[in-house]
């Protein structure tokens, strides 16, 4: 076991992963001799050269896609989007080609490409670089959704992405690069993907947070816990397409009552999906109606007071958490 | 009538080749032709649905190039690429089946007329995207380079093409990069209903990729032996020298753009006068005039297109349709990650919908969904259960508990994540 931060645990998980297989290659914008914009390519150009480490024009459309025809060729790329709000410009690719293509071609195309990403707010990016993309990924049939909060779940979800031949878009959060963890030194850790991690044990309140807002949701089962004697159980599903929804039924039916916590927008959001799945499938194991902590419904402002406003806090699942209880006995 | 400058000598001054390559090229050439005219006809028959772009006209551009591909080349092409699936081997009878949405067609009717695929032939595929298919070319390009193969990649895409992003953007990778890619723009003088003066302000296309590294030269896509000298040459330079280049092939189409075109863009005099220099009666009857071919074989050539095209037709026919189990097949590979579709798609057999769904649409939750406040904290609806009173709940709260969201000062390692430089993220 060390202690890694999650960038050094995503470049151990590339690394290990290159050393392993010759297919497979990374490139992205300033992912070589720049060492990535956000540091988590450090080091692989050194090791592994200009073939396999590739930087790349200001492209997106055209670097996912060279991504995609590589891996129909038999790569098996990573490609490193500097911001999810810069996979718009290649959604082209990512939608009417990476995920439809083994589908629309029947199976005798595969396209194993890993498409990371940083998103989310909290650095004063502005309405151009902060934004989670979450819920529009996690609808496209064909791609996976990984989407980790420790630097263990980054490492194993990211080995597990790279050898899986199913397309797989691995968001990051920007905020959770320098976040610290106990990492196994074990070069074969690889996770599942659909296998929710529950990270707290409660018999009150479910409540499933992803990315920074499982880091958030643990600070506010904490103050549930002792400023109002209630016991959330938290969950992580760490992978939202496929999603772990018997773990979140499972705890739904002990608790009866859910809030899901996500930084993306309310509508069709991840809590919106969530909260669709679980009523049809709960209802009537629901005591209250689930409740929904997202980010406000506007661009990501710049200024660091507007956009603290528009990024959920502990207090708002508190009171999410606590309009599932009110009135229980 | 719109004419092109070409690079290219008269097709009379080029030397045939030899005999059995003339007949196979007129051949492919004419059961691509034959193709295509029963394609329309099934259309029309609504045999085949959706979109239907037909390349009759094309044909010497299609086969003047694949003819002198190697086996193991790539190629990748559009949405009118029933002829260049043939043109690499591919059986009609499966193409005409995919046309079918059919059990047998080339993707068991997963793709359609416009996503015709063939691995085993190298045929990477007809895409619907315009311009979508450049990038990819240059991915197998890459392929191709990083395993140290000599495969090259012919990357076939329309004049209208040239005006999206993924041009700019692939020819500047592909120059950068080096990578084995011919470059084929099949200028039929329209993207759509658009001629490529209103469409294109640089309308010699095979320079339009100059700037960005890659070198173009004109072609007559009119003529199949032009084509091949052109595209053998450029093959060449892709595999030896490693470098892309681009070929404008003029053609013309002589369907509409679609099945759905009633073509008034152009004139009959037009479509007229390039239907005089078709591509496949010149060949013939330079054959003919030379001695290479009879009027017997070239009738024979005749019959037996069309005895496959109406053999293509019959197996479409009878091919069965998918079955409705096999929905999502292959959508998935499925393996360590995914056990199963069903484990993707999480929906609920039967859909529990409630029945008092409407009554509480009509509340509160209606108001906050309308204007994007699904936010933490608002009081709860009606309870699920009809008669079950729910806790009464105060409305007023859902915004008042909000807060002004004061900075988190416990976030996990606040800041240590951000970008490192001042221009570290973008």
């Amino acid at each position: 076991m060390s202690v890694l931060r999650m960038r050094e645990a995503l470049r151990d998980a590339m690394a290990e992963e290159m050393r392993r297989d010759e297919s497979v290659y990374v490139m992205g914008e300033d992912v070589g001799v720049f060492q990535g914009a956000f540091k988590v390519t450090e080091g692989l150009l050194d090791e592994f050269g200009e073939k396999r480490v590739r930087d790349t024009p200001i492209s997106e459309n055209t670097i996912v896609g060279v991504g995609v025809g590589s891996a129909m060729g038999g790569l098996r790329p990573i490609v490193e989007l500097m911001t999810v709000n810069f996979s718009l410009l290649a959604f082209d690719q990512i939608i009417n080609h990476a995920a439809a293509i083994p589908y629309m071609f029947n199976g005798h195309a595969r396209v194993p490409i890993v498409i990371r990403m940083p998103g989310g707010g909290g650095h004063q990016l502005g309405p151009t670089h902060s934004h989670s993309f979450e819920a529009m990924f996690l609808q496209i049939p064909g791609l996976l959704v990984a989407c980790p909060s420790t630097p263990a779940d980054g490492k194993g979800l990211l080995k597990a992405s790279i050898r899986d031949d199913n397309p797989v878009i691995f968001i990051e959060h920007e905020t959770l690069y320098g976040a610290r963890g106990d990492v196994a030194d074990d070069g074969d850790q690889i996770l599942k993907f659909g296998e929710a991690a529950i990270r707290r044990e409660g018999t009150d309140v479910t409540i499933i947070g992803i990315l920074r807002m499982a880091h958030i949701a643990e600070q506010a089962a904490k103050t549930l816990a002792h400023e109002h004697g209630v016991e959330a159980e938290l969950i992580d599903p760490r992978t939202l397409r496929p999603l772990d929804l018997d773990t979140i039924l499972e705890s739904v039916r002990k608790t009866n009552r859910l809030v899901v916590v996500e930084e993306g927008w309310p509508h069709g959001g991840v809590g919106a999906n969530i909260a669709a799945l679980v009523q049809e499938q709960a209802f009537d194991h629901l005591d209250a109606p689930i409740q929904r902590v997202t980010g406000a419904d506007v661009p990501m402002p710049y200024s660091k007071r507007l956009e603290q406003s528009a990024i959920p806090h502990a207090e708002h699942i508190v009171s999410a958490a606590l309009a599932t209880t009110e009135g229980a006995t | 009538m719109k004419t092109a400058t070409k690079d290219g000598a008269a097709s009379g001054a080029r030397p045939l080749p030899d005999r059995d390559t003339c007949l196979e090229l007129l051949e492919t050439m004419a059961l691509i032709r034959r193709f295509e005219e029963e394609a329309g006809r099934q259309y029309q028959r609504a045999k085949a649905g959706g979109f239907l772009h037909l390349a009759s006209g094309e044909e010497a551009t299609i086969v003047g190039t694949t003819s002198v591909m190697r086996p193991e080349d790539y190629l990748i092409g559009t949405y009118r690429t029933h002829g260049h699936a043939i043109a690499r081997g591919t059986d009609p009878k499966n193409v005409m089946a995919e046309l079918f949405g059919r059990e047998d067609g080339t993707s068991r009717g997963r793709g359609g007329s416009m996503h015709i695929f063939d691995r085993e032939r190298r045929f990477m595929g007809g895409y619907g995207i315009v311009g979508g298919n450049l990038p990819l070319a240059a991915g197998l390009g890459l392929s191709c380079d990083y395993t140290d193969s000599d495969e090259v990649t012919v990357c076939m895409f329309g004049d209208g093409a040239s005006n999206t992003g993924n041009f700019g953007e692939t020819m500047n990778l592909a120059a950068l990069w080096s990578l084995p890619v011919v470059f084929i723009l099949e200028n039929n003088l329209y993207g759509m209903g658009t001629a490529v003066e209103r469409h294109s302000a640089v309308t010699d296309f095979s320079k339009k990729a100059e700037g960005l590294g890659v070198p173009g030269v004109r072609a007559d896509g009119m003529d199949v032996l032009a084509m091949r000298e052109t595209v053998t040459e450029h093959l060449r330079i892709a595999r030896e020298d490693r470098k892309p280049t681009l070929v404008e092939a003029f053609t013309y189409r002589y369907r509409g753009h679609s099945a759905a075109d009633p073509e008034v863009y152009r004139t009959k005099e037009e479509v007229e006068e390039w239907r005089r220099k078709d591509p496949i009666e010149a060949f013939a009857d330079r054959l003919e005039a030379e001695g290479v071919l009879t009027n017997g074989e070239r009738e024979a050539i005749r019959e037996r297109v069309d005895t496959q095209v109406r053999e293509a037709v019959e197996f479409a026919d009878a091919s069965p349709e998918p079955s409705l189990d096999s929905l999502y097949d292959n959508l998935y590979v499925v393996g360590d990650q995914v056990p199963g579709w069903y484990a993707v798609d999480e929906r609920a057999p039967q859909p529990f919908r409630g029945e008092h769904e409407r009554e509480r649409l009509e509340g509160e939750a209606k108001k906050l969904a309308e204007a994007g406040a699904a936010y933490a904290g608002q009081a709860a609806q009606t309870g699920h259960r009809e008669g079950e009173e729910a806790a009464a709940r105060d409305e007023d709260a859902a915004f008042d508990e909000r807060g002004e969201g004061e900075p988190d000062e416990d976030a996990p390692d606040p800041g240590a994540g951000g970008p490192e430089s001042e221009d570290g993220a973008g």
